[in-house]
């Protein structure tokens, strides 16, 4: 009703237009806010009442309020240059309608994440990383990996590429819930929108073809100017920017009809939050026959697990009893599927003697058994993996970020780090825009981002899916390469290094950096 | 679709223009803005003709010039269009404008509207490429170009977002605002200057419409060999970015000459950049060398 309104508003100059669509707004506003109030309620910061009506377009709607959509959001919100930016978020979930309570006794969630360094110094520029420290989080400086077969292992040391930490287990939640404190923080103009996108348009044409100058939204959209977004709760919204951070199941990339490319790994992944009788303090993966497990620090003597199998296996492991789980648990992580790594492996010292002066034996650094899983904490949850990978992320006013853009195997814990790094990108980047004056829906802005994340994202990619089949394949021979190649990654420390920085988020590839 | 009809129509408008001017091999646009200089326009713009024809004597600028760029006017803001090479080096001059401008001014580069308070003039702003960024960091800015046409796309153009419907569009030149006398605090002439009959005049023109102490910004291409090599050889002929014909490198200037004639307008050149291309990124990016592209800024002296 709105639209049909201001159409009607022919302003003869602007400035009494403008004039007169604001105070249409405070009207309209009281109204809105009367009539909306369930479905849209709480989470406005100040000065947003003039975007509560449907005209008035948004510079950037999120569609998709998750980690990393309230991460591009923070980084908006506390950017000299973005932050004068109105912003609308669209998203259906409970979390961003009421903020859970987070309380400190409570045993961990078993959705984590392992963030990098990279992805730390990002939320330490934003300041929503003093939020993170309010709550449970466990940096680990130490992670040991090895696998069943018992002929190879491998040791990282934060202070072999002369770092404080390798990462930080956070649970999601936590993360989330920083965010947003970081940008209530602020006095950012956004909304958010508790409802789910249905549908998304844009006009494609900007050529000449013009009966109608009036400087209404309608009609900058009739334009190519604004992107259109419909929700499901009936309301509408025009942005000059849409950008997609829901999830792998895209529905902006569908929409925009951005084609993918990827594959379903025949795995699930198991997680749950598992207790200690000790405090645990590095990170820990051993390669098994059907998949990896991972065991990560989370605090108070809590690990999270990340258990990689067969999907028929997963479903009998989430449903046996919670002894048997542990049991499983500790057999997985110890003697199952193969001896533990003798250190004293013939020919293991030899094998690499020949690289003189380029071999550094970590002498105190011997292979160690993870601490014992003495109970389960939490629920067992299972999901499918997959590899996707959306074959372009800008078009022109559409944007992907994170899972929207790629997925990737749960190895090594890089999925929401390259989603963090996405967000941070074109918080930059739209920065580097508006520096310049350009319209930030701009498709030759925007492409600017889609070359510099492609890049990083299709690399991880690659490493993450070749070390998934490098293990999902048992066969003597390999198991020895593998093993080889293990060893060689422990003992050649130039390599480790490199490794280890690239997984801590460092934009370099490991070989040839 | 609406793209199809585009190149379309912009065919057309090259096969009337080339019957139209013999001496043309493909007459096109203007790949920079421009000011006119009197009244060979094109037919149907019969006003600009009449406009025109009362300012010939002081106009500077170049007949054949306007012809070519009123023909593909409607494609200005199709950033994969004849615009394409302007739209791409857009980022570039206006990072070097932005920095410019706010130390001169004294404003704070890290603030989204840093021109805030600035009153601007963007001589020969075409369709207003460079007019709608400048008013988007917040400056009070008025585009002149001497092809109405042009400036009616500038108009619709900017009308649509409200962050550039302020920008106030004249067609018309720099001699004619000298005459109104108007004055900016700042004036922009990005690519044009190449294009006018009389550079020297030009210049003048551009020192009177600023304010003393006002700054000046000029971009244009070196008469260098190289800038023979890329700007026409390259940029017309191989990689048909331009429209044949768009630069007569005999016109070009050199940066010693503009620094000179920007001296005898009593404008002091302060700084020089120049714009290079990367091939590998598509990029422009400023440098030192300012052997092809080349941007100036200087100020007015004070009283």
């Amino acid at each position: 009703m709105n639209r049909v309104i201001a159409r009607k508003v022919v302003p003869a100059n602007n400035q009494i237009f403008k004039l007169s669509r604001k105070k249409f707004f405070s009207d309209e506003a009281a109204k809105a806010s009367t009539s909306a109030a369930s479905s849209q309620s709480n989470q406005e910061s100040d000065g947003n009442l003039s975007f509560t009506g449907n005209v008035q377009p948004y510079d950037i709607a999120i569609v998709g309020g998750g980690m990393v959509g309230m991460a591009l959001a923070c980084s908006l919100a506390t950017t000299p240059l973005t932050k004068h930016l109105s912003v609308a978020i669209i998203d259906s979930s409970p979390a961003l309608a009421n903020k859970p309570c987070i309380k400190r006794e409570d045993p961990p969630d078993p959705r984590v994440s392992t963030v990098t360094p990279a992805t730390i110094s990002f939320f330490k520029d934003t300041g929503a990383w003093q939020y993170v420290q309010q709550h449970r989080h466990a940096y680990f400086d130490k992670m040991q990996v090895w696998d069943y077969t018992g002929l190879g292992y491998t040791k990282y040391d934060a202070r072999d590429v002369d770092k404080e930490v390798l990462g930080c287990v956070v649970e999601n939640k936590v993360l989330h819930s920083s965010l947003l404190s970081r940008i209530e923080d602020t006095d950012f103009q956004k909304k958010i929108y508790h409802s789910r996108l249905t549908s998304m348009s844009l006009n494609p044409s900007s050529s000449s073809i013009v009966v109608d100058s009036t400087a209404s939204t309608e009609a900058s959209y009739a334009r190519g100017r604004l992107a259109k977004l419909e929700l499901s709760d009936g309301n509408s919204l025009y942005a000059k920017l849409v950008v997609g951070s829901d999830g792998g199941k895209s529905q902006v990339r569908e929409l925009a009809g951005f084609k993918t490319t990827g594959w379903k790994y025949s795995q699930n992944a198991v997680i749950c939050t598992v207790e200690h009788s000790v405090e645990n303090y590095s990170a820990w993966q051993r390669f098994l026959p059907a998949g990896p497990i991972a065991l990560l620090p989370i605090g108070d003597k809590f690990s999270n697990i990340v258990w990689t199998m067969n999907p028929e296996e997963s479903s009998d492991f989430k449903s046996m009893k919670e002894d048997d789980f542990v049991k499983a648990v500790n057999h997985a992580l110890d003697y199952g599927y193969g001896p533990h790594h003798k250190s004293s492996l013939p020919g293991s010292a030899g094998m690499f003697s020949w690289l003189g002066g380029n071999v550094t034996i970590f002498a105190n650094e011997s292979f160690e058994i993870p601490p014992k899983v003495v109970k389960l904490a939490s629920e067992r949850m299972a999901f499918p993996l997959s590899l996707m990978h959306a074959n372009e992320y800008a078009s022109k006013r559409v944007v992907l970020i994170g899972d929207a853009a790629h997925t990737v195997h749960p190895l090594a814990g890089q999925g929401v780090n390259l989603g963090f790094g996405d967000a941070f990108a074109l918080s930059r980047i739209i920065a580097e825009g508006i520096a310049v004056g350009m319209d930030i829906g701009e498709v030759s802005l925007l492409k600017k981002y889609e070359a510099e994340r492609k890049l990083a994202n299709m690399t991880m990619m690659a490493i993450l899916d070749g070390f998934q089949k490098a293990y999902s394949v048992d066969f003597g021979p390999l198991n020895i390469l593998r093993a080889a190649a293990f060893h060689g990654a422990h003992f050649i420390s130039p390599l480790k290094r490199s490794i280890i920085s690239y997984a801590s988020g460092e934009q370099r590839l490991p070989l040839f950096s | 679709m609406a793209l199809k009809l585009l190149s379309k129509l912009r065919n057309q408008n090259l096969q009337i223009t080339r019957n139209r001017n013999h001496h043309r091999l493909v007459d096109a646009a203007r790949f920079f803005s421009e000011q006119p200089v009197s009244n060979l326009s094109t037919p149907d713009d019969s006003k600009f003709i009449i406009k025109n024809k009362q300012q010939t004597t002081t106009s500077s600028l170049k007949q054949h010039e306007l012809a070519k760029f009123a023909a593909i006017s409607d494609t200005w803001w199709d950033s994969e269009g004849p615009f394409k090479p302007l739209h791409n080096m857009n980022p570039t001059r206006l990072a070097f404008i932005r920095s410019t401008l706010c130390r001169h001014f004294s404003k704070d580069p890290n603030c989204a509207r840093p021109f805030e308070g600035l009153k601007i003039v963007d001589v020969g702003c075409g369709g207003g490429i460079l007019s709608e960024p400048l008013a988007r960091m917040g400056a009070t800015v008025t585009g002149v170009d001497a092809v109405e046409k042009n400036i009616n796309v500038a108009r619709l153009h900017a009308d649509l977002d409200p962050e550039t419907s302020t920008i106030e569009y004249c067609c018309t030149t720099a001699e004619k605002l000298v005459e109104e006398q108007r004055k900016f605090d700042a004036v922009i002439a990005l690519e044009v200057i190449e294009h006018v009959a009389a550079p020297a005049e030009f210049c003048k023109s551009l020192a009177a419409l600023a304010y003393p102490g006002g700054a000046t910004v000029i971009s244009t291409i070196n008469r260098s060999m190289r800038a023979y090599a890329t700007a026409i050889v390259a940029a017309e002929y191989l990689l048909n970015w331009l429209p044949k014909g768009t630069h007569q490198w005999s016109s070009f200037l050199t940066p010693e000459e503009l620094v000179l004639i920007l001296q005898r307008a009593s404008i002091n050149v302060k700084e020089m950049a120049g714009f290079v291309y990367s091939p590998l990124t598509g990029r422009w990016s400023l440098s030192d060398d300012i052997s092809v592209n080349f941007i100036a800024y200087g100020t007015k002296d004070g009283q």
